[in-house]
């Protein structure tokens, strides 16, 4: 057991995973020699060969669609899109494939890979690389999409990805990379896909995060100390964790959804229909969500507007304490 | 026809301008004029001293991200020179140099690394889409300029700018075959710096030249020394009398180095060699044209260091001015959605700037 960063315990992850099933093969841009550009995949081409790591052109469908065949015949993809705004050029292969193959086959074909993207805002970074794009891959049949939140259940997720059966758009909020340390044990263990984790408990409030924006809540309740949330790390954004919910918002009866992806349409309003249909009759306020506004996301001048901050989220937290039906 | 002189099988590279500044292919010599030399030269220069000093200010955490384009200067400002101010420029997003020449500002140049999306507005006589950060996509978007340029019959030409790397997207592809097949007025610079951010060009591309990839689409495609801003300029005008003409679009394959980083983010020690570097830096575009102008007595050394020392005042005065403007006001991230507000944009930008009003009031709590 030693502490290290979300970025150390998916390298951790990848490298340990890979001495243990050599049908793993992982590549994409610069993923290989340099170790890819956040260094996630460092170590792992010297280690594990050319032939199992690798470096690819600048073609993200090439990436994906090899990965389809590769995963039909007999090896295990973990491949990376660079930044998730890049993961647009496989989204034709991730939707009209990826998603497909074992329900149109009837179950001959299935694709058990991972297709890994960095992703979200606040790092100050250029056009394209700061999009949270839940939605896209959540909107999906058979798909399924995970996100962590700390070091611990970034390892555990993303073995936990490897060894599924079907295809998982693994997230990386890229923000808290090397925030933060936590205790991650050293030999290899599953995190279950599709259970959320109940971050804190509390009475007063459920609060519903993923990535990055889940220390965010906790800071935020900070501000508000006599206020006590229970807040949940999705975790799993599909399948959705619908029993964690719906027996968090029965407790507490007043819910906020925070998430950076843009409003309309997006995870939030998933959330609150099911708790509509679920859990109608114990809400004491109607359910919010604080999200990214529906535009694109600022260059760096202008980010400030568009990031979550803490404040924000205990403001929303007061406002919805105070809400009397 | 220069284009069959120069095989991209055989590996025959066109190039007037050897490192050193002498004139090796005297036949081909393009006779520009005095003024525009020097306005090549000083955009150059210009392009360098704001490249090193953004290098500088990212270092001293006053700018953000940034992509350098030292030593790839003349297969930019080449290529420019010999456009027409009609002429479209598409960018992928390593052509400062390229953008200071077609009368991009270097305000809004830097004023886009900076972090504001007021740079990618240029002004209103200034045919130059702003800067394509996805790979590969810019090429359909010329091709489609190219087809309104012929259909509406307006003698002009869309220029393209790719790197090594992009030219294994599908878009590129895509692209080039769309305007092949319409015979459309399109030129490709592919910029072949020998690197796509640490992967060197040879290992994910099997294809002895880029250049060589235009077979594929029945079209010209040429090798051109990428460091000689005379050989660049005599195949994009050949490569633009050809597209107005009707002939279709030309793949000019400019074969350069990037000396600096892939952008300020980018350890390049992790994946290449410094003699490398120093090896190419021989072969410098800045450095052998200097010569060929002072050798045709249009400069002199004393004015090229006046030359150096105005466009040091100059980047840092602009780099001043970027710094000024600031955050980018709250309206700005809503109202250019859509040509109007809708309500819904509206109903998020008052209910975010209630919650700052009421935060100035009661921090929050
Ligand atoms: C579709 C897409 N995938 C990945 C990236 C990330 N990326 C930015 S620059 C770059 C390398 C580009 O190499 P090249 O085309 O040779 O141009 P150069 O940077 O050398 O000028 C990559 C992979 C991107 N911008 N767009």
């Amino acid at each position: 057991m030693a502490n290290k960063t979300i970025l150390q315990a998916i390298n951790e992850a990848l490298d340990q995973a890979m001495e243990k099933d050599e049908s793993i093969v992982v590549y994409g841009e610069d993923v290989g020699y340099e170790g890819g550009v956040f260094r996630t995949t460092a170590g792992l081409q010297k280690k594990y060969g050319e032939g199992r790591v690798f470096d690819t052109p600048i073609a993200e469908a090439a990436i994906v669609g090899s990965a389809v065949g590769m995963a039909i015949n007999g090896l295990k993809p973990v491949v990376e899109m660079q930044f998730s705004g890049f993961s647009l050029p496989a989204y034709n292969q991730i939707v009209t494939h990826v998603a497909r193959f074992r329900n149109r086959s009837r179950g001959k074909y299935h694709l058990p890979m991972v297709i890994r993207m960095p992703y979200g805002g606040g790092v100050k970074a250029l056009e394209h690389h700061s999009e949270s794009l839940e939605t896209l891959y959540a909107h999906i049949p058979g798909l399924k999409l995970v996100i962590p939140s700390t070091p611990y259940d970034a390892k555990g997720l993303l073995i936990a990805a490897i060894n599924d059966p079907d295809p998982v758009i693994f997230m990386e909020p890229k923000r808290i990379y090397r925030a933060f340390k936590q205790e991650v044990p050293d030999e290899l263990y599953e995190v279950p896909l599709g259970k959320a984790r109940i971050a804190k408990k509390g009475e007063d409030i459920t609060i519903i995060a993923w990535g990055a924006l889940v220390r965010e809540v906790e800071k935020a309740m900070e501000l508000v100390p006599n206020i006590n949330a229970e807040i949940i790390d999705l975790r799993t954004i599909s399948p959705i964790d619908q029993e964690t919910i719906i027996n968090s918002v029965k407790k507490t009866g007043r819910v906020l959804i925070v998430h950076e992806a843009v409003k309309s349409f997006g995870p939030a309003a998933e959330i609150i229909s099911i708790i509509n249909e679920k859990a109608f009759v114990y809400l004491e306020a109607a359910p919010r969500r604080l999200t990214g506004f529906d535009i694109t996301v600022p260059l760096p001048k202008g980010e400030n507007h568009f990031i979550i901050e803490p404040k924000q989220i205990a403001y929303e937290v007061k406002n919805i304490m105070a809400f009397k039906a | 026809m220069l284009f069959e002189k120069f095989d991209p099988l055989k590996g025959e590279m066109l190039q007037i301008l050897d490192h050193k500044g002498i004139i090796i292919n005297d036949k081909l010599e393009p006779k520009i004029a005095k003024e525009k030399l020097l306005k090549m030269y000083k955009t150059m220069v210009l392009g360098r001293v704001a490249d090193e000093k953004a290098l500088q200010f990212q270092r001293q955490g006053r700018m953000l991200t940034y992509a350098p384009n030292i030593g790839q200067e003349a297969a930019q400002v080449g290529p420019m020179a010999a456009a027409k101010d009609e002429d479209w420029l598409v960018l992928a997003f390593r052509e400062f140099n390229a953008m200071l020449y077609k009368g991009v500002t270097l305000e809004q140049a830097f004023l886009y690394w900076y972090g504001n999306e007021l740079g990618s507005k240029y002004d209103d006589n200034v045919k130059v889409l702003p800067i394509n950060v996805p790979i590969g996509s810019q090429i359909n978007h010329a091709a489609g300029l190219a087809y309104a340029s012929k259909l509406q019959k307006k003698d002009e030409v869309a220029i393209v700018f790719i790197g090594d790397g992009g030219t294994s997207h599908g878009e590129f592809h895509e692209g080039v075959n769309f305007a092949a097949t319409y015979d459309l007025p399109m030129i490709v610079i592919i910029q072949n710096n020998q690197y796509a951010i640490s992967t060197p060009r040879h290992k994910v591309i099997k294809s002895k030249t880029l250049a060589q990839k235009a077979i594929a689409y029945d079209i010209f495609g040429i090798q051109v020394d990428g460091n000689d801003p005379l050989a660049m300029f005599v195949a994009v005008e050949e490569a633009r009398k050809r597209a107005i003409k009707g002939d279709g679009p030309t793949i000019i394959e400019a074969v350069t180095y990037r000396i600096g980083p892939h952008t300020t983010s980018d350890n390049p020690k992790l994946y290449r060699e410094d003699k490398e570097v120093e090896e190419w830096s021989k072969k410098d575009p800045i450095f052998r044209f200097k010569r060929y102008l002072i050798d045709k007595k249009y400069w002199t050394e004393k004015a090229d260091e006046q030359l150096y020392e105005e466009h040091k005042q100059t980047v840092l005065e602009t780099f001043k001015k970027v710094e000024e403007t600031g955050e980018v006001p709250l309206e700005d991230i809503f109202k250019y959605t859509y040509e109007k507000m809708t309500s819904n944009l509206k109903e998020q930008m008052a209910y975010y700037q209630e919650f700052l009003d009421k935060k100035g009031e009661n921090n929050g709590k």
